[in-house]
């Protein structure tokens, strides 16, 4: 696999930046504020309706925005900029009629490239996707799955280096969410920035490296995976015993949440209590596991959303 | 995975990606409306029955001509002599005057052509129950007549010259204007526009749009004027094609600029629906504006002014003035004028049409009000 490498010397940090977008005097995005990062992928989370899809073709500019900047290394993205990004919109849309490669080498070339290199990449593209052996099958031929495979590869033929994808993972099945995972991992450490929304947040958790969560036109939280964890951790461990685990109740600094005999899950007031519990559940009996719960991202988007 | 590959793959290819110049997106554009078309049976199908059509009219009409030219006599061996140099006779020769009457009688020739002695002019004329007047003019020694005013077009001509020209602007306008409202919508509806757009301007995909069915639409149109000279030089109707050749040639210019005014119109009126459905609500009045020079040229082939209306107004002068070229009504800087006016209202309507387009092409979902799609 590809290791990491510098951000490849096109590769520029992508900034939104107050962006507001009013539908009929209903506002649909306020103040709308976060960074993708060049060799990082990015996961943008909101329910229905938040804002991601406008958002999105807002960077895309297909869309007018009432106020606010999207910048690319400091300097407003420009209609050339815009050549450079991949877009897969939220709506999949190819022609139906068209063969897959043909449809795929149409694209490259609209984004410049000469005949001979658009057919190379979109044949080694589609069968990186595993499409390979339906190059000459019209679009509309394919299956869901496969269709949103060719979508993908209508995103990333021109090499892009940045990617906007509206729900990459939507209508996959498990394999195939490997498989586009994967290439975008890759073309994330090849320094491309890229930002993608999905409704399957187990996907985005094991995926992303930075987190954007927006709910209601607003931005509720954005930055690394990790730090987002760590700021929404609750301090709640899991202990499993051979004893019976009810003298934690007694434990100064301890809150039991669930309890059934030598399993017990509970909050502490700080680190030391949490030691201190580790090192009385020692004495008393064996001990099999004790850990830090983290939260899922499932709970952090619940509880930033409310 | 190989760890080598995809970085070199990104820097050669890299060097090799230019943005592409307007031209070039608007080429490709173009080139891909051309081939899906060609790979469309419907199409091909709809041009090989066009051709056949034309081909079998023409031929039709040699056929008819060839057949029409002569009256059929008998004459007898004593009569030649008033029968040679007449034109439009199909001469049957008949020994005597007993097996030309025989001939008469069952049907073989319209009438029989014998030497009388007792007639003044050396001959009579034997038919069944009345004699051919095209025969007997064609016998007869005329004064030289000169006409002062003369009727210049043979007005059946003219009606067949009319519908050719209005029907052919017609067919081709509402097939290719159907043909760009469809691939508009289609692109709408399938949302591949959004992809579109973000790799070049929807200006150049709108002129795409209209160059690559302007080029199949002329291509058309070219063939079926191909086929129908070759066809009527073979069928021997030289006379024709020489009092149609100019006219046809002006036909072509104009049906260009019209073509491309038309063309821009209905991509316009398209992108401002979502879906296949809905193309009639916006794309009627345009269809109105297609079929008018139709009908206005067959009704009002023979009335001068309606047709110096139609020769300088823009959506009918493709038809008008092509028209009034082929009756030789025009003056030689009309068509001039007239294509002046044509130009500039393509101009207009590509600027327009455009701006409509742009507005119009990502709003999904209700009718756009031509207000909403052509304000800023």
């Amino acid at each position: 696999m590809e290791t990491t490498r510098p951000p490849a010397a096109g590769a520029s940090l992508l900034s939104l930046r107050g962006i507001m977008k009013s539908y009929a005097g209903r506002k649909v995005l306020d103040d709308i504020t976060f960074d993708v990062v060049p060799g990082r992928l990015t996961g943008f989370v909101g329910g229905n309706g938040a804002g991601k899809t406008t958002t999105m073709r807002i960077i895309l500019g297909v869309l007018a925005k009432d106020a606010g900047e999207v910048t690319l290394a400091g300097s407003p993205v420009t209609a050339a900029d815009r050549r450079r990004f991949g877009y897969m919109p939220e709506e999949r849309g190819l022609y139906p009629k068209m063969k897959v490669l043909d449809h795929i080498v149409y694209l490259a070339r609209l984004h410049g490239f000469s005949k001979a290199d658009a057919t190379d990449r979109a044949r080694r593209l589609l069968e990186e996707l595993g499409l390979g052996e339906r190059l000459d099958d019209n679009v509309e031929t394919l299956s869901l799955g496969n269709q949103q495979r060719a979508q993908i590869a209508a995103a990333l033929v021109h090499d892009p280096d940045v990617l906007i994808l509206d729900e990459p993972f939507s209508g996959l099945d498990p394999l195939a969410v490997d498989v586009v995972a994967g290439v975008l991992q890759t073309r994330a450490a090849q320094g491309a920035s890229v930002l993608f929304s999905s409704h399957q947040l187990d996907v985005v958790e094991r995926l992303c490296d930075d987190l954007v969560i927006i709910a209601g036109g607003t931005v509720r939280a954005a930055g690394s995976r990790d730090a987002l964890r760590a700021e929404h951790a609750s301090p709640r461990y899991e202990l499993l015993s051979a004893g019976d685990a009810g003298w934690l109740r007694e434990e100064p600094g301890v809150e039991v949440v669930d309890f059934d005999g030598g399993y017990a899950v509970f909050d502490v007031d700080s680190d030391a209590t949490a030691q201190r519990v580790l090192r009385r559940a020692v004495e008393k009996g064996n001990v099999t596991g004790f850990s830090p719960l983290h939260p899922s991202l499932a709970q952090i988007f619940k509880e930033v959303i409310q | 995975m190989n760890i080598q590959t995809p970085a070199r793959h990104r820097a050669t290819l890299s060097a090799a990606h230019t943005a592409p110049s307007t031209a070039q997106s608007v080429w490709l554009v173009a080139e891909r409306e051309i081939g899906s078309k060609l790979r469309s049976k419907a199409f091909v199908i709809s041009t090989v029955i066009l051709v056949l059509g034309a081909l079998a009219l023409v031929i039709w009409g040699g056929f008819s001509a060839a057949t029409a030219s002569g009256t059929p006599v008998a004459v007898t061996g004593d009569a030649q002599q008033y029968v040679q140099d007449r034109e439009g006779l199909d001469v049957a020769e008949a020994a005597d005057r007993a097996e030309a009457e025989q001939l008469v009688r069952d049907g073989e020739v319209d009438a029989a052509v014998v030497a009388d002695p007792s007639s003044p002019v050396g001959f009579a004329v034997l038919a069944e129950s009345n004699a051919p007047v095209q025969l007997l003019l064609t016998l007869a020694e005329l004064p030289p007549v000169e006409l002062l005013d003369p009727d210049d077009t043979n007005p059946g001509l003219r009606y067949l010259v009319a519908i050719g020209f209005g029907a052919v602007f017609l067919l081709a306008a509402s097939m290719f204007g159907g043909t760009i409202a469809q691939s508009v919508v289609e692109e709408k509806q399938t949302r591949v526009v959004e992809l579109l757009i973000s790799a070049v301007p929807a200006r150049a995909l709108l002129a795409g749009k209209v160059i690559g069915n302007t080029i199949l639409a002329m291509a058309q149109i070219l063939l079926l004027a191909a086929v129908a000279v070759i066809g009527l030089s073979v069928t021997g109707q030289v006379t024709l094609v020489q009092g149609i050749g100019g006219p046809l040639a002006w036909f072509a210019v104009f049906f260009l600029f019209g073509f491309i005014l038309l063309a821009a119109l209905f991509a316009a009126a398209a992108a401002m629906v979502s879906r296949q459905e809905d193309i009639g609500a916006t794309t009627t009045p345009l269809t109105f504006i297609v079929m008018a020079p139709y009908f206005l040229v067959i009704f009002f082939n023979d009335n001068p002014l309606v047709l110096a209306i139609m020769s300088y107004v823009p959506f009918s002068a493709p038809v008008g003035m092509p028209m009034r070229l082929f009756l030789g009504e025009a003056q030689w800087w009309e068509p001039l004028l007239s294509l002046v006016i044509l130009l500039a209202t393509c101009v207009a309507a590509i600027l327009v049409g455009a701006k409509i387009y742009q507005n119009s092409l990502l709003r999904m979902g209700a009718r756009v009000k031509l207000r909403e799609a052509l304000g800023a």
